[in-house]
């Protein structure tokens, strides 16, 4: 017999010591523990925090707890809950949660609870390979795809069928490369390389219609499926609006900080190549105005709400999808409003009036009016409800941004490439 | 309970597994199968690591268990319910796993591990598994290997000794030749969590540092920190490898070693030194994770290592307190004497001796900066940290905008930045001021982070921007979310105390929200009003009125409490009111809380004191009311203040001095933001969100009084380049930046032998005089930098070379599309000198890569050597060591010469900057002419005047602006004088002539409705008073043509007439030279592409064929200047915009037979073209 081995809870050092996953309800219904195993008691301070704050989205992220702290995050209403014991940056350990929410979105389309129990077991072999003793280990999705192989239909009928496995035969070489994003061998029979330049208004106008502040956001995802070893170089017609960038580390930072060109060599598949900003510093355009009269009476109880959309400065193209969405006041029981254009919707629990319009048409300009009847004996609401507006633009980048041509190295086949614009409102608010 | 199930939980409840399973599996083998006697299975169990005996457990062990468990676990179910609960249900579903596991085909063992896993993903117990399991170790199936592992790093450390069965397969791993499977049995090696293999692992690691993979190497550092956390007796063993890796090569180790050092010996700072330059030049290409780790330890680093470089600020800041006061609450307002006297100290010794930045230092900023530009929030929030604990205070601003973009990432990591934000906002407010309007807040933001961005928010408040947030503040207040009302009232009050400009307005909104509906809203108002009143009560007794009233409507205590202590307070602003608010209260005392009831007895006792006729029975009521209040503090409070209050014989000396106790002048409060002083936190730091030390924490050091040695960071050369690193560690990217410049090196060979002279001392130039110099040369040495590593991956491999010189040719192609990045030139030439002779002469690579950045080194100005990869020192050694060597000397020496020379030749410049365009600049100067322009005012005679002004200068083209006929006598031309107007230095200059050929003097010359474009201005010319009949004055006029070519209209007024006239001016009159380097022009050029860049083709005018003429045609067309030029096929001008100073740079590149290429590079791309066109024109005709 061995003698008794008494475990020594030792002051341990090490980045994330262990992850919960959490769904709404407050189910844990994933763990993995990269070094010993912590009891999912630990969660409990995070229940207590989850119970006082109103919004999921009000839970502090950072949670200090006797013996532990707590680094959580939400996504797609899961939380996902690490635990650690000792200093660590927290942007760390936030920025790798979100990559692992990224990492199973990639893989199963969505992340979601379902899909996540469905596939736990690729999950599992997923955040094995990346962390390793709690230490970010292969988080590039390319890696990861060589090591394990995300689920689709036809292979897990094959994979039943002949006792296939998910699990690559090769060994990931990705690792192992000097440039690790892109794994190798990629082969298509049709070469074709898309750009989508997306663009947000974080706008706030005020009552009187000026803008109080103004930002793009500004994405260029890219959809590559290129063989082989493709360097590619997207060059800009104006390149110098861009002064504050982020890029995808495949992104040669020198060429670009010497020619304004991004040079790189592309990841395969979707990745997302830039991110840039152009702050509130800059004249931001924006594409529609709002009028609006939300008044509540003292007397009868009851409301009056019109609200009226023009085009701005759309630079000549439609706007579409439009969508205003106000959030009521508790008191507002109802709403009985006509819309000259579009739908709309009064949820009476949420008190979310969501105004479907659809495509601006700058000849009649839509309209929504009508009333609005109030809780009686309720003081009228001081605040009026700020409008959020949600639209979008095709075929136009709002500040003016354009490629002005992309090329191929490297490879000698002609691929084909595309580039599309959108703008969209990202946290656009008129405030009444 | 039978004695079995005894036997079975003792050992769960005990926590010892091992026990569990053996007697467990001991119990089966004396129940089930008495054939094995327990001793020869105990020992199978122990010494298992030969795989003979593995193969005799599965077949007696498991076999015998699996089916002796059904029988077993029977009773178990029945009595179970307690104790051990899912331990002891669970086992019989798991009979069928055992089975998959036990058979032969694999798709059912994966099968059989899936559902295994998925039990351990959701929390359940499968150790009793343990056995079955640890058998497929060795299983052929790859994932079902990966399954294992990952179930045998799950319950490894609960079941020791079965564990013990698995190492074998693993140290066979080891020595695999495929440098994955090593990694991965390294890997899970290390991750078993088994006291025993403690010298195996030691031994696995150490052989892995040293493995030929760096891959391997990775895993090797990643292992060390869990061999460390599980054998800390290790450490020093541990300290050797880590020693070790550190002075590893590659990117990929990079990141895990410092990783391993962090966990296991933070605090040897010492083995750093000699890495430190390495780490700092490979940050770039380190994965982003490692990045952070990396940039974390650096800072630490850096502050033991380097002075502060904010060290003469300080000084500054202590001298001009009107500085201070700009910076708001700065720094260390409250600092004690003694400290003080230690800065002036400090300041003192600054003075004496001026900061000099470490080069070392600098490279850590310069390295570190283009991370910035990360996706990754960890990094870039690791950069921003460290630009603000080590960078000159001139230079943080550049994280701001990196930290802006970061706010509309998720909303997680936006509260960890706008913690960090506010920390940093409270010492460089000037920072993030630009940025002011990112931090307003939209109703949707969740209500931590409406709080922060308030913070943020307040500490940016000042003078100047007050007013824009007070009336975004006002939007808030109506809010729905009524804690960040509350949280907006205080920030309000906060701004009322920074700034006394507005002080009053904010306390009239504030008063004006105590008639809110909200009660909340109002109870914090009154609290915030409190502390402000505090400052300045005699002014607002109507505000105190109006507040006492409130005490009948406002139910929150601490408001009722508020209101109390300031009628009390300043009861002698309120003298009627006052005891009548005592009365209400004393009525309603018992029902308040305890809160308020304390502040009543306040209340009453203050009123004792200053009235008391009218209070006197009010106040013994409520103290008698407290006596028997059911709270002990309160029943305290009035026994105190009754003693002290009312003099009686037994109160003793303090009644006398009750009325001090009780009305001394109370300070005003500071309301101060809750992130001050934060920053003693390293930034980004978990301690520094949670503003408490977590376990682990480093303390940022406080920076050294005097430097430490800098040259213990020197590296000897052959150190460095000792190891070969393989291919794999070149990024991508580096390589192909080398092989760029390989291949420009062989377009720009004609020109090479030319520049090389120039290059190094117009460089120093450079250094001198522009500030631009500085992001060059960074970029090139970075360059040279990675540029050496990839000179040796190109050695490693000969396909890779192969490969790349098809690249080469694909990017010669590409060449011809996109001109040549500039700044690389001077690397370049080096670089290809390098080739050369390394193709020449063979030499061996170490000396080629050291002679390579040895002359980066030169190349580079004085002080951006030192700032280069290699510390001068270093260099020094190398120079040494070069010349021992005996490499042909005579190379530096022609070098050193050329550099002399050159720098004469640069003082001719620097002295006498028009020289090198002499038509443009005439000799009379500035001087001369701002005195004209003086003179005129005093309307001199003409005759004095006109020489003077009119530069009789060939190259001046005159224009009409008023022809004799339609001017009536009066004939105006003018002339763009092409010098510097010296009231506005962004006008042009325009001189004038006025002729009168009219028989009658004219009189009062001036200038009347100037009509102009937006953005234009035009400064007047003094009016001319008198011009006689026949003579003729000269006047300048400035005109600011914002940079386009729009007309300027005004009247030309005399006594008698106005004419409309207009100047327009050609665009090559909207510029003005500057004096550019050829490596500057370079560089300009280099980034002004594209869409900047206009080329056209032309055959020269027959007469203008020479250089000179070139030369002359296009300084007339355009006010340029000449850039010295190594060939005599190019001519190069530059010049600035006046306006906006946008650079102008144009390229004349003659060929044979007249064929010539102009190409203009400027921003604004329209005068680019006009440009063209003008000139265009010149050299044509």
């Amino acid at each position: 017999m061995t003698p008794c081995r008494v475990n020594v809870k030792r002051w341990q050092a090490e980045m994330i010591h262990s992850l919960f996953v959490i769904n709404h309800l407050g189910d844990i219904f994933l763990e993995k523990h990269w070094k010993s195993v912590i009891s999912r008691s630990v969660c409990d301070y995070f229940f207590e925090a989850r119970e006082k704050a109103v919004d999921p989205e009000n839970v502090p992220p950072v949670l200090q707890t006797p013996h532990h702290y707590l680094i959580s995050i939400y996504r797609g209403k899961l939380f996902f809950l690490s635990v650690i014991q000792t200093e660590v940056p927290p942007l760390f350990v936030i920025e790798f949660l979100h990559r692992v929410a990224d990492t199973f979105q990639d893989y199963f389309g969505e992340c979601s609870e379902s899909v996540i129990s469905d596939n736990v077991v690729i999950v599992y072999e997923l955040l094995e390979e990346m962390l390793d003793n709690g230490f970010p280990l292969a988080t590039e999705s390319n890696v990861l795809k060589e090591m394990i192989r995300p689920p689709n239909i036809l292979r897990s009928v094959v994979n039943t069928l002949t006792g296939g496995s998910n699990v690559g035969e090769t060994l990931p070489q990705g690792q192992l490369s000097n440039i690790p994003w892109r794994r190798a061998g990629v082969k298509y029979t049709n070469n074709e390389a898309y750009f989508d330049v997306t663009e947000e208004i974080d706008a706030i106008v005020d009552k009187s219609g000026t803008t109080v502040s103004a930002e793009i956001q500004g994405v260029i995802e890219a959809c590559v499926k290129l063989s082989g070893m493709p360097d590619l170089t997207m060059s800009f017609m104006n390149p110098r609006l861009l002064d504050d960038v982020s890029f995808h580390p495949c992104v040669r930072f020198r060429r670009w900080e010497s020619e304004r060109v991004l040079s790189f060599i592309p990841p395969d598949g979707n990745f997302t190549l830039m991110t840039y900003h152009i702050s509130s510093q800059n004249l931001v355009a924006i594409p529609v105005y709002v009028k609006q009269s939300i008044s509540f009476f003292e007397a009868g109880s009851c409301g009056r709400l019109d609200i009226t959309i023009g085009p701005k400065q759309t630079m000549g193209k439609t706007v579409e999808d439009l969508k205003v969405t106000v959030h009521m006041p508790k008191a507002v029981l109802n709403a009985n409003l006509t819309a000259s254009q579009g739908n709309y919707t009064y949820d009476f629990t949420t008190k979310l009036l969501v105004w479907d319009i659809g495509k601006l048409n700058p000849q009649k300009l839509p309209n929504l009016r009508g009333s609005l009847s109030m809780q009686t004996g309720v003081p009228n609401p001081e605040e009026n409800p700020s409008l959020n507006i949600d639209l979008k633009i095709q075929q136009l980048a709002i500040s003016g941004l354009k490629v002005s041509r992309l090329d191929m190295y490297g490879e000698t086949y002609k691929p084909f490439k595309g580039v599309k614009y959108v703008t969209k409102a990202g946290k656009f608010q008129v405030r009444t | 309970m039978t004695a079995m199930q005894k036997l079975l939980q003792l050992p769960v409840n005990a926590v010892n597994m091992v026990k569990t399973v053996q007697s467990q599996v001991q119990g089966q083998e004396e129940d089930k199968s008495p054939v094995l006697t327990p001793d020869s299975g105990q020992q199978a169990w122990y010494s298992a690591l030969q795989p003979d005996e593995l193969r005799h457990l599965r077949s007696g062990g498991t076999g015998g268990g699996g089916g002796g468990d059904q029988e077993e676990r029977a009773p178990l179910e029945e009595g179970g319910g307690g104790g051990g609960g899912g331990f002891q249900t669970q086992p019989l579903r798991h009979d069928d796993l055992k089975e998959m596991l036990d058979s032969n085909k694999d798709s059912l063992k994966l099968e059989a591990m899936k559902r295994i896993v998925a039990m351990i993903a959701r929390g359940k117990n499968a150790s009793d598994l343990f056995p079955a399991v640890v058998k497929n170790v060795a299983c052929k199936n790859i994932e079902v290997k990966k399954l294992v592992y990952v179930y045998l790093v799950r319950y490894a450390e609960e079941q020791q000794d079965l564990a013990l069965l698995s190492i074998s397969t693993f140290q066979r791993g080891l020595k695999d030749p495929n440098q994955l499977i090593r990694a991965s049995a390294l890997r899970v090696l290390s991750s078993i969590r088994v006291t025993i293999i403690v010298p195996i692992m030691m031994l696995a690691i150490k052989e892995a540092a040293s493995d030929m993979s760096p891959y391997v190497r990775k895993t090797a550092a990643h292992a060390i920190p869990k061999l460390y956390s599980l054998d800390p007796e290790q450490k020093d063993q541990l300290i050797e490898v880590i020693e070790k890796l550190l002075a590893d090569k590659t990117t990929l180790v990079a990141g895990s070693v410092v990783m391993a050092f962090e966990e296991v010996c933070p605090e040897r700072i010492d083995l750093i030194h000699k890495n430190y330059r390495k780490l700092c030049n490979l940050l770039i290409d380190v994965e982003e994770w490692g990045q952070v780790v990396i940039i974390n330890m650096l800072t630490r680093y850096a502050r033991t290592q380097f002075l502060n470089p904010n060290i003469n600020e300080s000084l500054l800041e202590e001298g001009g307190s009107g500085d201070k006061t700009f910076y708001g609450s700065d720094e260390d307002e409250d600092e004690d004497e003694e400290e003080k006297e230690k800065k002036a100290e400090a300041a003192a010794m600054a003075k004496r001796k001026p900061y000099v930045m470490d080069p070392d230092h600098r490279l850590l900023l310069r390295n570190t900066k283009p991370l910035l530009q990360s996706r990754n929030a960890a990094v870039v929030m690791a950069v921003a940290q460290l630009y603000f604990h080590l960078a000159p205070k001139a230079e943080v601003g550049v994280i701001a905008k990196a930290l802006v973009r970061l706010l509309r990432s998720h909303s997680e990591v936006q509260y960890v930045v706008l913690q960090n934000v506010a920390t940093m906002s409270i010492k460089r407010r000037g920072m993030f001021e630009p940025y002011l309007k990112s931090f307003y807040i939209r109703s949707t933001d969740p209500t931590q982070i409406k709080v922060l961005k308030l913070e943020v928010l307040t500490n940016l408040a000042n003078e100047t921007n007050i007013s824009t947030i007070l009336r975004e503040f006002q939007t808030y207040i109506k809010s729905m979310d009524k804690d960040f009302v509350a949280a907006t009232i205080q920030a309000i009050g906060r701004c009322a105390t920074n700034i006394s400009e507005v002080r009053d307005t904010c306390l009239n909104g504030l008063v004006q929200l105590l008639s809110n509906r909200d009660e909340l809203v109002v109870a914090e108002s009154v609290v915030v009003i409190k502390k402000l009143l505090q400052m300045q009560p005699e002014k607002h007794s109507d505000i105190i009125k109006h507040m006492a009233k409130l005490t009948d409507n406002i139910q929150v205590p601490m408001a009722r409490a508020s209101i109390l202590w300031l009628i009390g307070e300043y009861c002698e602003h309120v003298p009627k009111i006052a005891p009548d608010v005592l009365r209400k209260m004393a009525k309603s005392f018992t029902n308040e809380e305890d809160i308020v009831k304390l502040q009543i007895i306040n209340l009453a006792a203050k009123l004792y004191l200053t009235n008391s006729k009218q209070t006197k029975l009010l106040t013994q009521y409520v103290l008698n009311l407290a006596k028997y209040d059911q709270n002990y503090d309160i029943r305290d409070r009035a026994r105190f203040i009754r003693q002290l209050i009312v003099p009686t014989e037994k109160s003793g000396a303090l009644s006398k001095y009750a009325k001090k106790l009780f009305l001394a002048l109370k300070p005003a409060p500071v309301l101060e933001s809750p992130f001050k002083d934060r920053d003693h936190f390293q930034l980004g730091s978990l301690s520094h969100l949670l503003n408490a030390k977590a376990g682990g924490y480093q303390e940022l050091p406080d920076w050294p009084e005097a430097a430490p040695d800098p040259s213990v960071r020197n590296v000897e050369v052959f150190t460095l380049l000792e190891r070969v690193t393989t291919l794999t560690s070149v990024p991508e990217w580096t390589k192909c930046s080398s092989r760029e410049k390989r291949k420009e090196k062989k377009v720009e060979k004609p020109f090479y032998t030319d520049s090389e002279g120039e290059s190094g001392p117009t460089e120093s130039a450079d250094s001198e005089s522009d500030s631009a110099s500085g992001s060059e040369s960074s970029s090139g040495s970075e360059e040279s930098g990675s540029g050496s590593e990839s000179e040796e991956s190109k050695e490693a491999s000969e396909s890779e070379e192969e490969e790349e010189e098809e690249e080469e040719e694909q990017k010669k192609k590409k060449k011809k599309d996109l001109k040549k990045p500039v700044q690389e030139s001077e690397s370049e030439q080096s670089s290809e000198e390098e080739e050369r002779k390394h193709q020449r002469k063979s030499k061996p690579r170490k000396s080629e890569s050291e002679s390579e950045s040895d002359e980066d080194e030169e190349s580079e100005s004085e002080s951006s050597q030192s700032e280069s990869e290699d510390s001068e020192s270093e260099a020094e050694v190398k120079k040494k060591k070069k010349t021992a060597e005996s490499k042909p000397p005579p190379k530096p020496l022609k070098k050193e010469s050329k550099k002399e020379k050159k720098e004469m030749s640069l003082l001719d410049l620097d002295d006498f900057e028009p020289a090198p365009s002499p038509q443009v600049t005439p000799v009379n100067t500035f001087l001369s002419n701002s005195l004209v322009t003086d003179l005129e005012g005093l309307s001199l005679s003409d005759s004095v005047l006109s020489p003077a002004t009119i530069a009789p200068s060939s190259a001046l083209k005159s224009y009409e602006l008023l022809h004799r006929i339609t001017g009536e006598g009066l004939s105006v031309e003018y002339c763009f004088s092409r010098q510097p107007f010296s009231p506005d230095a962004n006008m042009v200059a325009v001189q004038m002539q006025f002729t009168n050929s009219a028989s009658s003097d004219t009189k009062n010359l001036h200038i009347e409705d100037v009509k102009l474009q937006s953005g234009m201005r035009v400064k007047e010319f003094p009016e001319i008073e008198l011009l006689p009949a026949g003579e003729t004055a000269t006047a300048v006029m400035g005109i600011d043509f914002c940079d386009s070519t729009q007309a300027a209209n005004f009247q030309l007024c005399t006594h008698t007439r106005k004419f409309f006239v207009s100047i327009q001016p050609p665009v090559g009159e909207l510029m003005r030279p500057v004096f550019l380097t050829e490596n500057e022009f370079k560089k300009e050029q280099g980034q002004l592409m594209g869409m900047n860049e206009i080329t056209e083709k032309l055959t020269l005018d027959v007469k203008c064929r020479n250089e000179h003429a070139i030369v002359q045609r296009v300084t007339t067309a355009a006010n340029l200047s000449r850039v010295p030029c190594g060939s005599d096929k190019e001519c190069r001008f530059a010049g600035r915009t006046v306006t906006s100073g946008s650079l102008v740079l144009v390229t004349v590149a003659t060929k044979e037979e007249g064929a010539a290429q102009l190409t203009v590079n400027c921003e604004k791309m329209v005068i680019g073209t006009m440009l063209v066109k003008d000139i265009l024109q010149a050299l044509t005709q």
